[in-house]
């Protein structure tokens, strides 16, 4: 009996979900005995044509993570999806568009100028920008073309699964793994993750008050963080309410605020925008001068309640103005 | 399509006991004004998710009008002071996100204000139509052009390596 | 959605009201296309006794699982036409109601325009109703215990009506008498008969009612609950005298050490004196004394021999140690009837209100000719003197776009009374000053008629300036400045006193009262009532009503018809025993719940606690009143409001912006 072929590949993508399949430790090794994995471009050497050549649905499942930013990476997703039973959009890059989708916030060519051209400790006086077909030393050569909008990888092709995080934790991916190997999966376009808030799981759960009126917000940097109490209710951001659990709260864990890399649960929208209701409803005054004093201590709103969600947000990035 | 000049489409959320009661007796009065707003009643402007204003806007709504009892008088004593306080939040990040301000907008309109009813439509349609159509699913659409379709992907995908 | 949707459309013509601007053939049309529509039609008068008959064949003939109606606003039908849905054999929340009347064909002026709005807001409802769920009714039993706030006539005559009923009222006053203003008032129009004859029967009948609990010199300070059951806090203060024990023999007031009265006494509007312990008037009810802490030795000196307690002797009704007390009664009903207060006229300077002994307003006045007043009935003025000319401004703060905007409805009438009382108590001439003489209603044009058949003079024109006459010595006679718009001429008339027609107002903390008992009050700062022709009595909170001039000025008459009308009301409420609420309320799926805890400060009712067993909320339904703050604010979407949930709005959202 073969073993079921299994996929990884990634996208616009730090890494990091690389390392969190390696961070399986020990038991990477019970991965790999219990499948044959015939692409994974970071740890082995198997080539595109590889895939190409492979019947459709050959591979049981896919695991693609990073975001959808250029036609390469477009590409390679309508061939694993073609070449899959299951793809399955791991981490919040893939996801939700994670930290790469904040880049929705800025047009393409504000980028690459600050990227290129702008940047403080730039040095390019030839005024060199990466072009999608060039020549050098007489070879021609092609690059991807970055797109103007970063997307999730189902606003691209049709996904099976999704596993949040940023990364995903290891047992979140330990056992969605061993869902598919017993196949025990869930209904199509489930999120692997339970669809209950963070503070269910919460270690501080228990020193959150119910009188919660905020008459100040600070940032991480500003102050120091009380290792006992709710972080929230010290008056820092901690997207936990409108979380997604399942990571055992290992960032609250380490006296850090969550911010919301497993995304909203089922029943919401659009997870920024929930987190912004909550929170503000809860703000102390009534007036609006002193309303908008509490409130100017979240002075990126965008950055903070949409960091990893903005590219699956319900407008998606910050609308150009026209012309 | 019609070749009528283009007209805004605004989405109202107006509350039960003030604002929607204003405008049945705007209309009790026979007053009259711009046609460009549909209304979707709900008990209270507290009930007004962000997630709603944001779906309008994503469904093509050109602007967002939130009606409410004026502070202190909400049937439910303080749903509008939540409502208030989303509303400053919310407007500044939709500011961020490139949606100018007189596209949302808050009215406390009390319940025998039916002239403040027909005088903020007026004013808000004047103010959206010198904005101009904001047609995000439009927008979606031009936006989703530059991506290559399955078929030229996997034409693509058995292209050989330029040489 | 187990089984596919049948919806049954129905668009309203309403006669012409609809049909003449919204093309409704095409609504129709339009709307047999979409999605789950099984039946669509237009039809005359939907909320007539076919057009819901229409509906209930419909939904057995036609297998229907759904009701949309587009006619007016379901401010007005929604009931009916759940109830046509019901009778249908349908859950009557599986209807949904679009407003194509107040919202569009009656606001709209262009044809196409109003179609267009028509069909997108068609189209929400077609693709909402789907989502509704068959909700049940929520019965709340009504407590028949029943408020009455102000114990004026308007107060009055709907607590006697209650109780001679055999319902149990208590009846909050917050002066140390019941009466109100009209316990002021001398004689009354038109019939000209005594106020205090016509009123002091119906004070003792109050005063002595077994289903009356009388709280005078009391406050309702907390309203908390909702219809059927309130439970209401009562600050009662200290008279420092015991209403049990007191006989009201006035044997204090003669002992008191103040020999004379000295201090202002504001039954009389402060032109008359009293002691620091006495009767607010004679036929005061309760019938007994009070110590004012404001005059009396014991607090302003800080001792006292009290030679009223000794007069008191074994009664020992006198109690110094007295403290204000809370009470807490449960009510199934309020009504309000508290009342009005006269417009200041300092607030118009060039009177001279205030400024010049001899400017009167007209409650003084009626104090004045009234024989229980401070001059026993003689017109006698400030300055000792006894008018010869006397001038009555009518309007005053009324009609004004300085000052109140509104007409007093009563000036006029008693203004013309007033007139009546000063000729007969002075053989002065008296002159009115009026812009429009009002006096409509039951025998008031013949009072008017009456009064100007006795000689007094009535000058159309409005007093426009009012300085001291160069030509008196004494320095007492005013020159009243005012154009004779039918004359056509300026004059000056020179008055020996005038009177000021002052109109009525809101009570200084009319604002705080309707918070109070969540009630609104309308532009002018009267209390709002539910409709001002269709329920002028009830307001938008059920189980509390209005009666008299709290919701506006009006005369004796149409008070007592008010307030009997109140008094109905809410003897409806207990007859029927229960109410049905609106089952909007929400509910927290215990499932989804992370027990973040952010919805629990939020709920101004406390209708939502945290389980300490489970680490989750839980919202109690019986408090929830349905606003759907809550709903918005859960950051995992674990709320649901019924009625109005997360899906059903955004459908609606969908089917006004779609592009059908």
């Amino acid at each position: 009996m073969s073993k079921p072929k299994v996929a990884f590949y990634w996208c616009a993508s730090c890494g990091g979900c690389e390392e969190a399949i390696v961070d399986l430790a020990e038991d990477i090794l019970g991965v790999v005995e219990a499948v044959d994995i015939i692409f994974w471009p970071c740890a082995m050497d198997f080539k595109k044509k590889d895939v190409e050549a492979m019947p459709d649905k050959s591979i049981v499942a896919t695991f693609l993570n990073g975001a959808i930013r250029t036609s390469e990476q477009e590409e390679m997703a309508h061939l694993l999806r073609r070449k899959s039973q299951y793809l399955i959009a791991y981490g919040a890059c893939s996801a939700m568009g994670g930290i790469p989708g904040l880049a929705n916030q800025f047009r393409l060519e504000d980028i690459l100028q600050f990227a290129y051209h702008a940047g403080p400790s730039m040095a390019n006086e030839a005024g060199t920008r990466p072009q999608v077909s060039s020549t050098d030393a007489g070879h021609a050569l092609r690059l991807p073309q970055l797109r103007e909008v970063v997307r999730s990888l189902d606003q691209v092709v049709d996904v099976d699964y999704y596993i949040p995080g940023c990364p995903p934790t290891p047992k979140l991916t330990k056992a969605a793994v061993g869902a598919l190997l017993e196949g025990k999966l869930p209904p199509k376009g489930t999120v692997l993750s339970p669809d209950v808030a963070l503070c269910d799981e919460c270690p501080r759960k228990a020193s959150k008050p119910t009188d919660l009126g905020f008459v100040e917000f600070k940032r991480p940097h500003q102050a120091i963080i009380d290792q006992e109490k709710c972080i929230l209710a010290q008056g820092f951001i901690c997207m936990g309410p409108a979380t997604r659990g399942g990571c055992e709260a290992v960032c609250v864990q380490g006296n850090m605020p969550c911010s919301g890399c497993f995304g909203p649960t089922s029943r919401v929208k659009d997870q920024g925008a929930k987190f912004l209701s909550s929170v503000a409803s809860n703000v102390g005054p009534r007036e609006e001068g002193a309303i908008d004093q509490v409130l100017a201590g979240i002075p990126d709103p965008v950055g903070t309640f949409y960091r990893y969600g903005l590219a699956k947000s319900l407008l998606r990035r910050k609308v150009p103005k026209p012309g | 399509m019609n070749d009528k000049p283009w007209e805004p489409r605004i989405v109202a959320f107006f509350c039960n006991w003030c604002t929607y009661t204003a405008a049945d007796l705007a209309g009790v009065s026979r007053m009259k004004y711009a046609a460009n707003v549909r209304t979707i009643r709900l008990m209270c402007s507290g009930r007004v998710d962000p997630q709603f204003i944001m779906d309008a806007f994503a469904k093509g709504a050109d602007g967002v009008l939130i009606g409410g009892c004026h502070p202190g008088d909400c049937h439910y004593g303080e749903g509008n002071y939540k409502m208030l306080r989303r509303f400053q939040l919310l407007q500044r990040m939709l500011g961020d996100l490139g949606i100018e301000p007189e596209r949302l907008r808050l009215e406390w309109i009390s319940a025998a204000e039916g002239d403040k009813v027909k005088s903020v439509i007026n004013d808000m349609v004047e103010k959206v139509k010198a904005l101009g159509p904001f047609d995000l699913p439009g927008q979606f659409q031009s936006w989703d052009r530059e991506m290559m379709t399955e078929a030229e992907a996997l034409a693509h995908a058995g292209h050989q390596e330029a040489k | 959605m187990s089984e596919p949707v049948r919806i049954g459309f129905y668009v309203c013509h309403c006669g012409t009201n609809i049909a003449a601007m919204v093309d409704v053939e095409a609504v129709a049309k339009y709307a047999a296309k979409l999605p789950g529509v099984a039946v669509s039609r237009g039809y005359k008068y939907m909320c007539s006794d076919p057009g819901q008959e229409l509906i209930q064949q419909d939904i057995k003939e036609h297998k229907l699982n759904r009701i949309v109606v587009a006619a007016c606003s379901p401010l007005l039908h929604e009931r009916t036409f759940r109830t046509a849905t019901m009778k249908g054999g349908l859950s009557p929340f599986f209807f949904q109601m679009v407003n194509i009347r107040e919202h569009d064909a009656w606001v709209h002026t262009d044809g196409a325009e109003a179609t267009q709005k028509a069909l997108a807001l068609v189209r929400a409802a077609i693709r909402r109703v789907p989502f509704h769920k068959p909700l049940e009714i929520k019965k709340v039993p009504i407590n028949p215990a029943v408020l009455v706030v102000g114990g004026g006539i308007a107060g009055i005559h709907a607590a006697l009506t209650l109780a001679d009923g055999g319902q149990k009222v208590t009846l909050v006053e917050r002066e140390a008498t019941i009466g109100g203003h009209m316990a002021k008032f001398d004689k009354t129009f038109p019939t000209l008969d005594c106020a205090a004859c016509i009123l002091t029967p119906k004070m003792s009948a109050v005063g002595a009612h077994p289903n009356i609990t009388m709280w005078t010199y009391s406050e309702v300070v907390k309203v908390e609950g909702y219809v059927g059951n309130y439970t209401v806090t009562i600050k009662r203060k200290p008279r420092y005298i015991v209403e049990d024990l007191c006989t009201g023999c006035g044997e204090c007031v003669e002992a008191c050490v103040y020999r004379e009265p000295r201090f202002a006494d504001d039954f009389n509007e402060g032109l008359g004196k009293r002691k620091p312990v006495f009767m607010p008037f004679p036929q005061a009810v309760p019938p007994i004394f009070i110590i004012d802490s404001g005059t009396c030795r014991v607090w302003t000196h800080g001792h006292c021999k009290e030679p009223c307690v000794k007069a008191c002797g074994d009664r020992k009704a006198i109690d110094f140690s007295q403290k204000e007390e809370f009470k807490e009664i449960q009510v199934g009903t309020v009504i309000v009837a508290t009342g009005f207060k006269i417009f200041d006229a300092k607030r118009m300077p060039y009177y001279g209100y205030g400024l010049y002994p001899n400017v009167y307003n007209a409650l003084e006045v009626e104090r004045l000719v009234n024989a229980s007043g401070p001059t026993g009935g003689e017109i006698v003025m400030r300055n000792g003197k006894r008018p010869k000319t006397v001038g009555i401004v009518h309007c005053i703060g009324s009609r004004d776009e300085n000052n109140n905007k509104w007409c007093s409805r009563v000036c006029c009438l008693y203004s013309l009374k007033l007139a009546h009382l000063i000729k007969e108590h002075t053989h002065a001439e008296v002159y009115n000053f009026y812009i429009d003489m009002r006096t409509p209603g039951k025998s008031m044009e013949e009072f008017y008629n009456r009064i100007a058949g006795e000689g007094v003079h009535l000058v159309r024109g409005k007093v426009a300036d009012v300085f001291p006459d160069p030509s008196d010595p004494e320095g007492n006679r005013l020159l009243l400045q005012a154009e004779d718009t039918l004359l056509g001429r300026v004059l000056k008339f020179p008055v020996d006193m005038l009177v000021l027609a002052v109109g009525i107002e809101p009570q200084a903390d009319a604002q705080d009262v309707r918070r109070m008992l969540n009630m609104s009050c309308g532009t002018e700062g009267f209390f709002l009532e539910r409709h001002p022709k269709l329920a002028p009595v009830s307001t938008f909170t059920d189980g509390v009503f209005l009666a008299g001039c709290c919701q506006g000025p009006k005369d004796i008459p149409d008070t007592v018809a008010q307030a009997g009308a109140a008094a109905a009301e809410a003897y409806s409420l207990i007859c029927r025993g229960h109410i049905e609420q609106e089952p909007n309320t929400a509910y927290i799926r215990e499932e989804d719940c992370s027990g973040c805890k952010s919805c629990i400060p939020l709920c101004p009712y406390t209708a939502i606690a945290f389980v300490e067993s489970t680490k989750k909320a839980i919202i109690n339904e019986a408090l929830c009143k349905g606003c759907g703050t809550c709903v918005a604010s859960c950051p995992s979407g674990s709320i649901v409001q019924n009625l109005f949930e997360d899906e059903e709005i955004y459908s609606e959202i969908e089917g006004i912006l779609a592009n059908e």
